[in-house]
């Protein structure tokens, strides 16, 4: 039997009876889809891409709040009587077919008036007219072609932030500038003695003088702020001698030109500028699809679905939920705040919260925690507190996330800058000195000089080159680091933590073992029936491993809530669950998830999940345990003790039933002991841990979905490459000392020039670009080797 | 030998006008994504092949 594969999602289908124009499709919803392309002649649509796979979800209900006049105006970035405008965040959007189909949606519905794609920040721009149909109608729409938009408590709250586009502005400006400059000053280079080109000489000194005032008063402006705050905290930072050197040459070069000395310096002044903020320019490298500073609110619904005191049901937003309310969670919504089950069954997958995947199974009348995912059905709770109040997100009222933690952190480029420049203030002054009693004439001159030659633009190109080259390598290999400072932050690091659930163990799988008598074959037919009816997690789990399924017809069967199922099959009666339950009077192990069998009331055995830790990781344990302190910190009880005690080196640390603050009061501990600590963690529990931490890595199963606030989210396909980026961390680090070797050579020669008072303008204007052009070669190809080791 | 004069301010204007259309340009977030429009600009073909063929079936 050949396999055939869905013409929408390219998926293997089961069976092939669904069938539409000829071509298979794995579930009806893909043939949905292919209709309405079909016939809106969209078809072409899988002509662009191969499988765009866009596979429809159930939606029913899920955006009746999208009723609520007071929350679509809130979501909505415009709106005028009859056109209303909205940007919804679309995660799947990933090939050009996502991009073709979602911008030709007017051809499904003709009250879209135009739609707009921003494929980097995988959001779509709808304007529609609000009297013809609704927000509700579109985003049902792209629900029902399998691209449905993410909407989040975040949209409701945040207003849009005005894009900061200062820095381009500026880039802009100096570059402009330059140019021209570069361009006056060339007759000045040649020296070429022609009578109207020395007649005119002033006219083009003016007019380089008029071009760089807007590099110096505009573009150079961070750097005066940065020098002013630097000393303000008695602080040599970087900028000082940056701003020292482009006043400096600023005031000398119009000196020169007012009293008509010389041709002064504007051509390496707008250069310097230029080039330090490309430098500055290329650090920032963004993800615009992702995000470093969420929390839980970009998780959270907007609103959920509240019981009145008439049983009737209304949308209410989540602020507006009270003690006491009554609200209905529908299958695969997720729980907003703490309460009491009141009815239906349970299944809450915590695994946002935790990092576990496995369903908890609650009954009513037990507390349930903010955070779950309800899995199966409807189910009724009452509140027991509001939102900002619940277990979960208490959390971030902690003082980590409310405070503006002031940087500590000095890169090492602020490092050498202190010493950098009360070296090049010393030799400025004693040259001055010098020169006061050789040829009092030239003083000026010089002390002028050294300072415009020794103004550190290569130091402050050498960092931001190497470590922007590497945060974009990085990003290639899917570790997407919030900024290029968390590099250096890196390297000095000595203390690893890990969280164990979902970081350590993956998330969807699990190892199901049977222990106990062996089952013959007809008992485990029977048992696989049973299992197959059943739409409990676990069961349904356990019925994925069996293979060959013999149908048996079932007797008689039921399922008790939250203990198990019993059943007779064929004359057999089988009862499966708790151990309670399933062989009464015994109590079960709290620290294991298992499943246990009696058949004929005679108890034969358990079939037990497992995590299963990620592949590697005992390779990166024994790898980083000769350089870092390693602690795995997990919210679980002890029950995998003795097996990491077993897996992981000796000197690991291991730390059981962590509450989320505990971590973070954990972190905070070792830093108070002067740790540097790195915390790789995945779920909302590691938020606080992550935002404590020096450095805090997300693992993520997939980035498009959810994070916590980090300063790195890491592809949990590469979780073994962690060492390896460590390792890359510390030779970002050598790079930029070498850098700073090979920036300081040319400053020599750059000196030997303004100490002998030699310095004419060509000779900074050249010697500043080549000092700077080599560093950046440099660091590009040194970078770039060093980044074909990563896998 | 004025002419110089007429050249410089020439020359000059046109170097402020292409800048004001950078800065307009950016402004306008022009800059912001500059993915899609690439591959948009590829779809145009395929969106006219298909309305032909829309308009062929209806005649």
């Amino acid at each position: 039997m050949s396999n055939v594969w869905c013409y929408h999602c390219g998926n293997v289908c089961d069976d092939k009876s669904i069938v539409a124009q000829e071509n298979f499709f794995c579930c009806n919803g893909c043939k949905t889809v292919f209709e309405l392309f079909s016939e809106n002649d969209l078809t072409c649509y899988y002509d662009l891409d191969q499988n765009p796979e866009a596979i429809p979800e159930e939606i029913q209900g899920k955006y009746d709040f999208l009723d609520t006049q007071k929350i679509v105006l809130k979501l909505l970035e415009f709106d005028d009587n009859n056109t209303q405008v909205v940007s919804l965040y679309i995660p799947h959007i990933h090939c050009s077919s996502c991009i073709w189909v979602l911008e030709n949606l007017q051809k499904l519905q003709k009250n879209i008036i135009t739609s707009q794609v921003d494929f980097p920040k995988k959001t779509i721009r709808i304007t529609y007219n609000s009297a013809a149909t609704s927000l509700k109608e579109v985003v049902l729409l792209l629900s029902a072609i399998g691209y449905e938009p993410y909407i989040s408590l975040e949209d409701y709250q945040v207003r849009k932030k005005p894009v900061d586009r200062t820095l381009i502005y500026q880039l802009g400006v100096a570059g402009f500038a330059f140019g021209n400059v570069m361009f006056l000053s060339f007759p000045e280079y040649f020296e070429v003695n022609e009578f109207w080109l020395n007649q005119y000489k002033p006219v083009f000194r003016w007019l380089m003088l008029f071009f760089s005032l807007p590099v110096v008063l505009y573009s150079a402006r961070a750097y005066y702020v940065s020098a002013y705050k630097g000393l303000k905290s008695k602080f040599l930072n970087i900028d000082v001698p940056i701003a020292l050197g482009v006043s400096v040459l600023f005031i000398r070069s119009v000196v020169e030109v007012v009293f008509n000395l010389g041709s002064g310096f504007f051509d390496s002044l707008t250069g310097l500028v230029f080039f330090l903020l490309i430098g500055k320019f290329f650090q920032q490298k963004t993800y615009r699809f992702l995000s470093f500073e969420r929390d839980f609110k970009s998780y959270f619904p907007i609103a959920v679905t509240r019981l009145t005191s008439e049983k009737k049901e209304e949308s209410t937003q989540i602020y507006d939920i009270k003690k006491g309310d009554r609200l209905l969670i529908r299958n695969q919504e997720l729980i907003p705040v703490d309460g009491i089950l009141i009815a239906g069954k349970a299944y809450i997958d915590y695994s946002f919260v935790t990092g576990e995947s496995l369903a908890v199974e609650k009954k009513s009348g037990d507390k349930i925690f903010a955070g779950g995912k309800q899995l199966h059905g409807i189910i009724e709770m009452e509140v027991l507190k509001s939102v900002s109040q619940s277990y979960l997100t208490q959390l971030w009222s902690n003082d980590v996330f409310t405070k503006e933690v002031a940087s500590k952190f000095k890169t090492l480029t602020d490092k050498i800058s202190k010493r950098f420049t009360i070296f090049v203030l010393t030799i400025a002054s004693v040259t001055a000195l010098f020169w006061l009693f050789y040829d009092a004439s030239k003083t000026l001159n010089v002390f002028t000089a050294v300072l415009i030659i020794a103004c550190p633009c290569a130091i402050a190109l050498a960092a931001p080159f190497t470590l922007g080259n590497l945060l974009r390598i990085l990003g290639k290999k899917k570790m997407y680091l919030k900024n290029a400072a968390v590099l250096e932050k890196m390297a000095a690091i000595d203390t690893v933590i890990f969280d164990k659930t979902g970081t350590l163990t993956a998330t969807k799988e699990h190892k199901i073992r049977y222990e106990g008598e062996v089952l013959d074959s007809y008992e485990k037919q029977v048992l696989q029936n049973v299992v197959r009816v059943s739409n409990h997690p676990l069961s349904r789990m356990l019925y994925q491993t069996f293979s060959n399924l013999q149908k048996t017809p079932i007797d008689s069967y039921e399922e008790v809530l939250g203990k198990g199922i019993k059943a007779i099959v064929n004359g057999v009666a089988i009862k499966l669950g708790a151990l309670s339950f399933v062989d009464a009077g015994k109590e079960s192990n709290s620290l294991e998830t298992a499943i246990h069998v009696s058949i004929n009331g005679k108890y034969k055995g358990k079939y037990l999940f497992k995590n299963t830790y990620r592949p590697y990781m005992k390779t990166l344990f024994e790898t980083l345990n000769p350089v870092y302190q390693l602690v795995v910190l997990s919210g679980d009880n002890e029950g995998e003790k003795s097996f990491l005690q077993k897996q992981l080196p000796n000197k690991t640390q291991l730390l059981f039933n962590q509450k989320p603050e505990d971590k973070l009061e954990y972190i905070k501990t070792l830093q108070n002991q002067g740790k540097k600590v790195m915390m790789i963690g995945d779920g909302l529990n590691d938020a606080g841990a992550l935002a404590q931490s020096d450095v805090g890595i997300a693992l993520s199963e997939n980035i498009n979905v959810f994070s916590p606030a980090c300063d790195a989210i890491l592809d949990a396909t590469k979780f073994r490459e962690i060492a390896r980026y460590l390792t890359l961390s510390k030779q970002s680090i050598q790079v930029i000392k070498y850098s700073f070797v090979l920036s300081l050579m040319y400053n020599v020669i750059g000196l030997y020039f303004a100490i002998t008072g030699q310095l004419e303008p060509v000779i900074a204007a050249i010697l500043m670009p080549l000092s700077s052009i080599t560093i950046v070669v440099f660091t590009t190809i040194v970078t770039n080797s060093i980044g074909k080791k990563i896998k | 030998m004025s002419v110089i004069y007429l050249l410089l301010t020439l020359s000059i204007l046109v170097a402020i006008v292409f800048f004001i259309a950078f800065i307009f340009s950016v402004k306008k977030g022009q800059y912001d994504d500059v993915y899609t429009p690439s591959v948009r600009m590829l779809f145009d073909d395929e969106l006219v092949k298909e309305n032909k063929k829309s308009t062929n079936i209806k005649n």
